[in-house]
């Protein structure tokens, strides 16, 4: 009995327990994450990019060949990564900050130029890392560091729609989809999928996975979990945008 | 394997931009990575129409901050990659080469300055040299050549590709508008046939074998926890940056023996330079001139030197004082008396200078 049951191979146990706070979402979206490595059977493949935020915390999660860069960077270290070395499978990894803020150009980019990577974005509705401040994600009328009065969408907009935006702005062979940590099941078969689409060499592929930040919500297990099961979904639909056609037998 | 893009060597007759493009090739360059901006543009469109027919890769990037980064991700690829900018877009390219600098990221990054601040002109200038040698949140672990001439433009290219690949810190060669849009004679080459070998990439990412099973997975990073943890990654930064200083670091001198004023500059304005101390000399004027190839590492010592012997410096640029200020901290604390001859964003001609030092006297 020397690993937890549930620990997905390719994991670094060396590394763990995880460094995210107790009832953090990245543990489970990296969890889902490792189970479709561990299927795909890629692990020697992967290089894995993490941002600043919560999710630089995943520089050294698994074992696989990983760089930790800036704030938003991860799309471009992860591109430059990809397009040096095709025959690898490049994972971009960041936060709702990292890809819909200060990183957005780069999402928006290698959306469109159908970019060959596979980029995961957690969304907890907040910048978790810097200490709970509003997201491009932050639902309307939600307190947080600086919208402590609720977030007024007349003064700051409405929640950015990511999986939505990058959808609308790829072609044909891209794969686009928003899963949950509520249900780790389908989001590990979403970013498995994800993840194929690049093996495959289909085109641009991109996970949002809707994930809990109990440490600046302040909420508890249980309100923890009704906020990513029943609130967020209100604003952000869960399910497959976007996918390429079968091929044919 | 595609054979080499030049036989040999030749003379030829090019843009700076050209030039730059050309060493890249001869350099075996793998990729680049860019983002347009006047006066680099060239170096991007000639590698574009060059680099297929030599099995070269490039991307050009959604702007600087994305052509940093993804050269980085080249670089941690392990091939020889470099990117191309100036002004603005080197202002953005700042972020990502402090990556480099704290990740040994040894990637190579042309740049052509621009009037600055802000949009300026799109002509020349020698403004972007405290930013080129010590910009973003960095500590100016960089090697920074400043070229002069056409030729040095093609030699420091490849040259910029060993010294950042044998010490694993990024590498900028900076040259200017003139030097990128002017068209002058030079002599391009197959670094072999000068004994030149250039120096193995490896790759830092994706290595063979997989990771927890056959050896241990790469984990980089740029982020630490505690001041201490911090403070000795930078010490060791600091220790490798002077231990390779001396090896790395160019200058040249002309007529410094004797000279009694010796003008001090850097760049394109090395040319004036020159040509003024040899018109001056030919009068019997004692002057001399110091010029240093690598502003980081800085020829500190060796201009100390001349400076001690010397009654009179005069620092020439087309900046202003973004070169004096590295001047005076290198010779900081002798007397020989210092004038400034600063034209921001300015030509500076060998006759204004003949005349400056005459009336000087």
């Amino acid at each position: 009995m020397s690993k937890a049951p549930n620990m997905p191979k390719s994991w670094r146990e060396e590394t763990k327990p995880h460094k995210f706070c107790p009832g953090c979402g990245h543990g489970l979206v990296l969890k889902a994450l490792g189970q479709a490595i561990d299927e795909l059977g890629i692990q020697d493949r992967v290089v894995f990019g993490c941002d600043i935020g919560c999710s630089l915390l995943s520089f050294d999660f698994f074992n696989v060949d990983s760089v930790q860069t800036h704030h938003g960077r991860t799309t471009p270290v992860v591109t430059g990564v990809k397009r040096a070395r095709p025959d690898r499978i490049c994972i971009a990894y960041m936060g709702d900050g990292g890809g819909y803020a200060i990183g957005s150009q780069h999402l928006v980019n290698a959306a469109a130029r159908n970019e060959k990577i596979t980029v995961i974005l957690a969304n907890n509705c907040n910048y978790g890392m810097t200490g709970g401040q509003m997201a491009p994600t932050s639902l309307p009328g939600m307190k947080t560091e600086t919208t402590p009065y609720g977030r007024d969408p007349e003064v700051t907009g409405y929640p950015t729609q990511g999986p939505e935006m990058v959808s609308a702005i790829t072609r044909e062979g891209a794969y686009v989809a928003r899963g949950t940590v509520a249900n780790v099941r389908q989001l590990k078969n979403y970013i498995k999928k994800a993840l194929q689409n690049q093996v495959e060499g289909n085109g641009f592929s991109f996970v949002e996975a809707l994930s809990g930040c109990p440490t600046n919500w302040s909420t508890n297990a249980k309100d923890t979990w009704a906020f990513i099961e029943e609130t967020m979904p209100k604003y952000f639909k869960v399910g497959e945008l976007k996918a390429p056609a079968k091929k044919e037998e | 394997m595609a054979e080499k893009p030049i036989q040999g060597e030749k003379r030829v007759f090019m843009t700076g931009n050209e030039v730059a493009a050309w060493a890249a090739l001869a350099a075996e360059a793998d990729i680049m990575y860019g983002y347009p901006i006047t006066p680099q543009n060239e170096i991007m469109h000639y590698w574009t129409r060059l680099s297929p027919k030599f099995d070269r890769g490039f991307l050009q990037t959604e702007d600087e901050i994305s052509a940093g980064f993804t050269t980085c991700g080249g670089v941690l690829s392990g091939k020889r990659a470099f990117t191309a900018t100036a002004g603005p877009g080197n202002t953005l390219m700042q972020e990502s080469m402090t990556m480099a600098e704290m990740m040994r990221i040894p990637l190579v990054c042309v740049v052509q300055q621009r009037g600055g601040p802000s949009t300026a002109t799109v002509i020349y200038s020698q403004q972007e040299a405290t930013m080129t040698c010590y910009g973003g949140n960095g500590e100016g672990f960089r090697i920074v050549y400043s070229t002069s001439t056409h030729q040095e433009l093609y030699d420091y290219v490849i040259k910029g590709f060993n010294t950042a690949w044998t010490y694993r810190f990024p590498t900028f060669v900076l040259g200017d508008g003139y030097q990128a849009k002017m068209r002058e004679s030079l002599h391009i080459y197959d670094p072999a046939t000068k004994g030149i070998n250039m120096v193995a990439t490896e790759p830092s990412l994706g290595l063979e074998g997989t990771p927890g099973v056959d050896r241990d997975p790469q984990h980089l990073r740029n982020t630490y926890n505690t001041e201490e943890e911090l403070y000795e990654v930078v010490s060791e930064l600091v220790a490798d940056y002077e231990k390779a200083a001396p090896e790395i670091v160019e200058y040249q001198t002309f007529d410094t023996d004797d000279a009694e004023i010796v003008i001090v500059a850097h760049g394109i304005v090395t040319r004036a330079a020159q040509a003024a101390v040899k018109e001056l000399r030919e009068e019997g004027i004692k002057v001399g001139h110091f010029r240093p190839i690598t502003l980081r590492p800085f020829p500190a010592n060796e201009l100390k030197e001349i400076a001690s012997k010397a009654k009179k410096l005069i620092v020439m640029e087309s900046a202003q004082g973004q070169f004096d200020r590295m001047v005076k901290h290198a010779i900081y604390g002798l007397t020989t008396p210092i004038e400034d001859y600063f034209k921001p964003g300015m030509g500076i001609t060998s006759e204004e200078i003949v005349e400056y030092v005459k009336k000087g006297m």
